[in-house]
């Protein structure tokens, strides 16, 4: 296997700047319910390997963090725990990924029942072009909700902070909305249906700092309900928000660029005493 | 550098100076000469569509009334009469052609679009298509000739539908597949990240969103299928009667009827060619700038 | 399909126990035998569009088999059409259909590619831009048949007294050997120009516009004027486009059909006069066909296989530079 050649040397002559053992990890979970744990040993894109050795257990009722400089796979990693990879051309996952005492990517499971249960927040906001109304209602006539629509309805853009904004005007088009507004309502889409965990890809990166702060002020409130695992670029949100953060580097040795898991810890530990070296770098911004 | 040739121009004895000035000057004026020939040939090409359009109105606007559209065509050397059944009949043929097309065009692009991408199935559906866009319309009509009317043993309007779906199919097809492309890909990521099956996510957020489009494509092919003519003069033939609910008997139709009327010796016959030609180029006008209309509605916003 | 929707069904008890969630739950049985419908549909219809074609190929050519085998070869180098004596050749029209299109590719494409040239290099307001660009548009959108009756009452009284003044100054070239008595192959030729010119404009201008602008401002910055500019740098770049906007025009012109066979006049004959009568593949069909007897239907549907294998071949030709120009733009770009 080439990429543990690759990291192995680092680990045996520079324990202190390589990156977290399995163990490590382990202590750092410590008695802590895992709702998905997940352990990706290759990610290949056709011939192109870009993510390896990637070990994050996401803890339940928190906000799990994913950092790292840009194109280390951080947002590849998520994408593979709801299975959204599958629609991209050429790729291969080696590993597992366990949910709830099941591997997503066994043969016998079905993607759209694991997408069913796992909800997603893109990094672009993404209504449907369709009502407010129709946006959130839609995956509950996805699953064929059989109750009463319109209480789902407002539950969940009162869960997404927006229903104040919109209750006024629940008939107009979804992207009628401002792009804070729009990201939220999407937020309102994805809890709509009480997934147990949702995914969110940079779900700030495309809104404004007031939008952002609103957003944030949201995770914290859902995660009393809800298990988050959060994309972000932004090292200040992984701090306000996150609970545990992993910490993603970009390996460049092969040629390629081939993301791995350095460092995951709890967030107050991991941004105020990193252990890995990289982790210190990145922090204090030597890499962007 | 230009204010010397400018002093120097009255003094000089002329050749030094009128060289340079010709020099420049043929070459700027071939240059505006070729431009007011080539502005001038594109208003030459455009002359036919006002010419085509004033005969329209002029000839065929005389016969227009109310009874133009409730009477049957009249006999050779009869008065009177209008174009009433080759409307209906107009109608008739291109309603059965569009219940033909419109499946088949549209799920071909569904599959095209959603399934098909870059597999050699697709691009081979693809090219089908494309060539099926350049078949002379009168091959449609051969191939419904040699399809329903020789198996059926009439003229019909089912063989005359037939024919023109043909040439709606990858007209309706091919633009489609284009309008189901341009949905952003972050709607289909949406939807099948909360867990939709692909036939949900075509049938709830691709095709809604790509409606317009689609609607444009069915009335450009609409507006084609219109005005042809060669499909139809040997497999919906024409008819002096009333459309009369049987698909499996000739049926008139605006264009057929110019085309007969058109070499008629009767004056009269004549004029009521030119009638139905207005007629039917104002719905294939009005057609084509609603389709226009509605995809340049996107655009804008 | 009943085998499949069970045992994809039996997969999902596995996850069940994830589905905490009140409303979130795996996909149903139906909808996801209703996925598997839907595909196996959408695959069926984009076949069938291509067996579509296949039978089109193969029904004219089933019906024109016995023909085919009576006639031969000399068929297509005979020029007769007589049903009584059973006696069928359609040199005339084939050199016909040549004629009249080669005749309105040359009209057309000259004026097609000037009109693309005004439209796309910035010689008039925009806005005039877009309503000249809408206004060719509508030359396509006029019915062949309108425009066949337009050219009989329109065109041949107007081209009669310039072809008599032609024939009798220069009576002596081939082309102007005859005068114009009614219907002929210059306003059929007239006609089939303007109803190419549409699709000329429209791919050519497609093909200059996508000239790099900054190749044309290379050579204002060297001093050119604006036709110079065009002479040597955006039409030699577009030529791969344009000619392909030629063959796909000359395809169209070939397959037409209303307007000629009220325009050509129906003689089965060829002559080089252009105003003289000829006939057209596709006129014969659309003048014969509705008449015709068993014998008669089988030699025009060979005259048809004829009339497919030109254009097919024509068309598929135009679709290939267009594809390899677009290519090499993309690599200029």
């Amino acid at each position: 296997m080439n990429s543990q050649e690759l990291s192995a040397p680092m680990t045996s002559e520079m324990p202190d700047s390589g990156r977290d053992s399995a163990a490590q990890i382990a202590a750092a979970v410590g008695d802590a319910p895992v709702v998905m744990d997940c352990r990706i040993k290759t990610l290949h894109y056709g011939d192109f390997l870009a993510v390896r050795d990637t070990d994050i257990p996401i803890v339940s009722n928190e906000i799990t963090a994913f950092i790292g400089p840009s194109g280390c796979g951080k947002s590849t990693v998520l994408r593979s725990l709801n299975r959204m990879n599958d629609f991209v051309n050429g790729f291969r996952f080696e590993g597992s990924v366990h949910y709830r005492g099941q591997d997503i990517y066994a043969p016998e499971i079905d993607p759209v029942a694991v997408r069913r249960s796992i909800g997603m927040v893109f990094q672009q906001p993404n209504p449907f072009a369709m009502s407010i109304y129709k946006n959130v209602a839609f995956g509950l006539k996805l699953n064929n909700f059989k109750g009463n629509f319109d209480e789902r309805v407002e539950a969940a853009l009162r869960g997404a902070a927006l229903w104040d904004e919109v209750k006024d005007k629940l008939s107009s088009s979804g992207l009628s909305l401002s792009g804070g507004q729009q990201q939220r309502l999407c937020i309102a889409r994805a809890i709509a249906v009480e997934p147990e965990l949702l995914l969110m890809d940079e779900p700030c990166s495309a809104l404004d700092p007031i939008a952002t702060r609103r957003v944030e002020d949201l995770m914290l409130e859902l995660k009393e309900k809800y298990t988050i695992a959060i994309v972000t670029h932004n090292l200040q949100q992984a701090q306000r928000v996150a609970d545990r953060t992993a910490f993603l580097f970009v390996d460049t040795s092969a040629g390629g660029r081939t993301g791995y898991l350095i460092e995951y810890r709890p967030s107050a530990e991991l941004f105020e005493d990193p252990r890995e070296e990289r982790t210190k770098a990145y922090i204090r911004g030597e890499f962007s | 550098m230009a204010n010397a040739a400018l002093t120097q121009a009255p003094a000089a004895t002329g050749p030094r100076t009128s060289l340079r000035r010709t020099i420049g000057n043929r070459r700027t004026l071939g240059n505006s000469a070729l431009t007011v020939l080539a502005v001038s040939l594109t208003l030459l090409a455009m002359f036919p569509l006002f010419s085509v359009l004033y005969m329209l109105i002029v000839r065929g606007g005389a016969l227009l009334s109310p009874s133009l559209f409730t009477e049957l065509t009249p006999g050779a050397g009869m008065e009177g009469g209008g174009i009433g059944n080759a409307v209906v009949g107009t109608l008739v043929v291109v309603a059965i052609s569009t219940c033909l097309a419109l499946p088949l065009g549209f799920l071909g692009a569904v599959y095209l679009a959603e399934y098909g991408g870059d597999r050699k199935l697709a691009t081979l559906v693809r090219f089908a298509a494309k060539v099926l866009t350049g078949l002379p319309s009168i091959l449609a009509g051969v191939f419904a000739y040699a399809t329903v009317v020789v198996t059926t043993g009439s003229f019909s309007a089912l063989a005359g539908g037939c024919a023109m779906a043909i040439l709606m199919i990858p007209t309706v097809m091919l633009t489609s597949e284009s309008a189901l492309l341009a949905v952003p890909s972050k709607m289909k990521m949406a939807a099948f990240g909360m867990g939709a099956t692909r036939a949900q996510t075509v049938l709830r957020i691709v095709i809604p969103t790509a409606i317009p489009g689609i609607l444009t494509g069915v009335m450009l092919a609409l507006a084609r299928a219109m005005g042809e003519t060669a499909p139809l003069l040997f497999t919906a033939l024409f008819s002096d009667y009333w459309f009369e609910g049987k698909l499996t008997q000739p049926i008139a139709s605006l264009s057929v009827l110019i085309y007969n009327f058109a070499g008629s010796p009767f004056e009269h016959q004549v004029s009521l060619a030119w009638a139905a030609s207005l007629v039917l180029v104002s719905i294939v006008l009005i057609l084509n700038v609603t389709a226009q209309f509605a995809t340049r509605r996107p655009e804008e916003q | 399909m009943a085998d499949s929707k069970i045992s994809t069904a039996s997969a999902t008890p596995d996850l069940s126990e994830a589905f905490k969630s009140s409303v979130a739950r795996p996909p149903s049985a139906w909808q996801k035998g209703f996925d598997r419908v839907f595909k196996n549909v959408a695959y069926a219809f984009g076949i069938g569009v291509a067996l579509l074609l296949a039978g089109v190929v193969f029904e004219v050519l089933r019906n024109a088999r016995t023909a085919i085998a009576s006639y031969g070869f000399a068929f297509l180098t005979t020029s007769v059409w007589d049903p009584n004596r059973a006696q069928f050749g359609i040199l005339a029209e084939i050199v016909g259909t040549l004629y009249t299109s080669v005749l309105a590719l040359a009209l057309g494409g000259f004026f097609g590619v000037t009109v693309a040239l005004v439209l796309s290099q910035g010689f008039v307001p925009r806005r005039v831009e877009l309503v000249m660009k809408n206004v060719v548009e509508l030359l396509a959108a006029i019915p062949s048949v309108v425009y066949g009756l337009w050219g009989i009452f329109v065109l041949i009284p107007a081209v009669r007294a310039p072809s008599g003044w032609l024939n009798e100054h220069f009576g002596s070239i081939p082309f102007f050997s005859t005068r114009l008595s009614g219907p002929g192959i210059f306003p059929a030729a007239l006609v089939l120009a303007i109803m190419i010119l549409p699709t000329i404009t429209a791919i050519s201008r497609e093909a200059m516009a996508a000239v790099p602008k900054r190749l044309a401002a290379a050579a204002y910055g060297l001093g050119a004027t604006r036709w110079e500019v065009i002479f040597r740098v955006t039409l030699p770049t577009a030529i791969g486009g344009i000619f392909g906007a030629l063959v796909l025009g000359f395809g169209r012109a070939l397959g037409e059909t209303m307007a000629l066979a009220m325009l050509v006049g129906n003689a089965n004959v060829f002559g080089w006069s252009l105003f003289s009568p000829g006939n057209t593949l596709a006129a014969l069909l659309a003048n014969h066909f509705p008449e015709a007897g068993k014998v008669e239907v089988a030699a025009l549907m060979y005259a048809a296989f004829v009339l497919m294998l030109i254009t097919l071949a024509v068309n598929a030709l135009g679709s290939f530079i267009m594809l390899r120009t677009t290519r090499e733009l993309k690599g200029l770009g």
